[in-house]
């Protein structure tokens, strides 16, 4: 594969995936929650997507998975803040719970083709929004693109109005929230559906342009939303919330690339996860090997002084 | 005539019910007036910040009553009641968001007396935080956009009475919160807090542990002991008192209160 069709797979891949990394920017960075979650509602995002566009609703099926994921953070939410559970928990709660949702929604298999049998006919292939869209490669990309701009520009205008500040407040300060007479178990909630929403959303994405649904797909998902918010970081750094909104989504793109080129030097793919778990923790443990490694260096320099 | 916040009767017990059990208040009554600024003081344990929380909404008491300008709050969320209570805690962190502007810790604290409208910062309401920031004189106006965490402790601590006063709250309260400040931050957000009490005419309680400042600021002192209000001073009486008289009656009050333990628990 040359350096283009691998750009343009993983451009493809990427933005398919973005709506899950901005999905985790919202818990891990603004609401400052590990949510484990995310590796069910991606799946029940594609479960429900599956079953409505089986059925004949592409635009429906979409919206189903927004709903699913949007769901599936109201129970994490509420498991939170109403029955006051470590958020680590809850989140590992709803996602073993959501193993069982997601089998019922696909009537008891582990996956489904996105098509329709009729009566002694041959299967024909469900309607899908990136069908409808378009042909090819390219417009199926356009069609991920637009999605994801809208997905980004709806989630900064969000985080300017009120209720978007009162979910970063939360995030922040959570005492100073309440002594502002805000209910910061609402601002949490609606800041874990959020983030779930954008999740079962790309699971929905992932479910139309793959044409099937498989509850393996949603393993590690977290993970992987980590690397791709954690490579934007490092890329545009830590500035404003727009920015990291904006750079989850590249670095979804950008992670994706990186696996392109590691399949390149022949990884089988079953390598993916390790190689996803080593550029989280890479990233996460940069600044205390920066801080370690002045330390080292001034501890350097005090000796040679002393000398 | 209805007191601005009233106290009646009372009562929290930590760890009731065990070898443990704990008074931390005692069948307290207070009566605040309106516009009026109350000093409270107290040894460690006295239940001066226990008071504070159970007015915030903090834990419910096991009885008694909390009214605030007749409203009963005794069993309201503590989110609810700080619509109309603004508090400050002695740790300058615990008050601001360190990761939003300046400009939008003070649109967040707004959020209570804005008018409604989409986005949380608009040009009204800046040029009004504009306006606050500068009474400071610290020159925070010109940082509006700049990180709350990259702030000093007292600069924190003073954008944070300011979040606390913005609503112009029906009862301030203010817990040591000068005491983690060097002396120069000290003084200025001293002095910034009587301002904005006397500018609003707010009600306010704080908790000091300066007999010279409990003196000279506000109209009344109070003084408490284990879980419950010892001495309560004002007018005539107090204006005489010099600090020092008010130190000895503070150890008298705090060992009578320690012989009457020692007696019960004969």
């Amino acid at each position: 594969m040359d350096l283009f069709n691998l750009l343009i797979s993983a451009l493809g891949q990427g933005f398919v995936y973005a709506p899950m990394a901005l999905g985790v920017f919202v818990s891990f960075r603004v609401l400052n929650t590990p949510d484990l979650t995310v590796d069910g509602s991606f799946v029940f995002g594609m479960t429900a997507c599956a079953a409505v566009t089986v059925a004949g609703h592409p635009i429906g099926g979409i919206l189903a998975g927004i709903l699913a994921g949007a769901l599936a953070g109201l129970v994490t939410g509420l498991l939170q803040t109403s029955l006051r559970l470590n958020p680590i928990l809850s989140g590992i709660l709803t996602m073993t719970g959501l193993y069982t949702v997601n089998y019922a929604v696909l009537g008891g298999q582990s996956n489904l083709y996105l098509q329709s049998t009729p009566e002694g006919g041959t299967p024909v292939p469900s309607n899908t929004i990136y069908k409808m869209f378009g042909s090819g490669d390219a417009s199926s990309l356009l069609l991920s693109v637009l999605l994801v701009a809208a997905a980004c520009a709806g989630l900064i205008v969000f985080f300017k109005t009120r209720s978007g500040m009162a979910v970063r407040a939360t995030g922040d300060n959570e005492e100073m929230v309440r002594s502002s007479s805000i209910n910061a178990d609402l601002s949490r909630v609606g800041g874990i559906m959020l983030s779930n929403a954008l999740v079962g959303f790309s699971g929905a994405m992932l479910c139309q342009q793959q044409r099937y649904a498989d509850l393996g797909c949603g393993s590690g998902m977290l993970v992987v939303g980590l690397a791709s918010v954690i490579i934007g970081q490092a890329l545009f750094g830590r500035h404003s919330v727009s920015l990291g909104i904006l750079s989850a989504a590249v670095g979804s793109v950008v992670y994706r690339f990186i696996l392109q080129l590691a399949y390149q030097i022949d990884m089988p793919s079953y390598t993916v996860k390790l190689l996803s778990v080593i550029i989280v923790v890479a990233a996460l443990s940069l600044p205390l090997a920066k801080q370690n490694l002045s330390l080292a260096k001034a501890r350097r320099a005090g000796k040679g002084e002393t000398k | 005539m209805n007191s601005q916040l009233s106290i009646r009767g009372l009562t929290k017990k930590f760890e009731a019910g065990t070898p443990n059990e704990k008074i931390a208040l005692d069948k307290v009554d207070l009566e605040v007036q309106k516009g009026e600024f109350i000093t409270l003081l107290g040894s460690n344990g006295a239940g001066k910040s226990t008071l504070f929380n159970a007015i915030l909404g903090k834990f419910l008491p096991d009885e008694g009553r909390i009214l605030l300008d007749g409203e009963d709050i005794t069993y309201q969320k503590d989110y609810k009641r700080a619509l109309n209570i603004g508090c400050l805690f002695q740790n300058p962190l615990r008050g601001t968001a360190p990761n939003m502007t300046i400009e939008e810790n003070l649109a967040l604290a707004y959020t209570r007396k804005a008018s409604r409208s989409f986005f949380a910062l608009n040009r009204k309401d800046s040029d009004y935080f504009r306006q606050i920031l500068a009474s400071l004189d610290m020159g925070l106006e010109d940082r509006m956009k700049t990180r709350m965490g990259l702030l000093s402790g007292g600069q924190r601590q003073a954008a944070a009475l300011l979040m606390a006063t913005i609503a112009r709250p029906k009862l301030l309260l203010l817990d040591e919160h000068t005491a983690a400040l060097d002396p120069a931050s000290s003084r200025k957000v001293l002095e910034v807090t009587k301002q904005i009490i006397a500018e609003d005419g707010l009600t306010a309680l704080m908790i000091t542990h300066d007999m010279e400042q409990a003196l000279r600021l506000g109209s009344r002192t109070l003084m408490m002991d284990s879980g419950r209000i010892v001495l309560d001073i004002q007018g005539e009486e107090r204006a005489r008192m010099s600090p020092r008289e008010l130190a000895e009656l503070f150890g008298k009050k705090a060992r009578e209160g320690l012989s009457d333990r020692t007696m019960l628990a004969l």
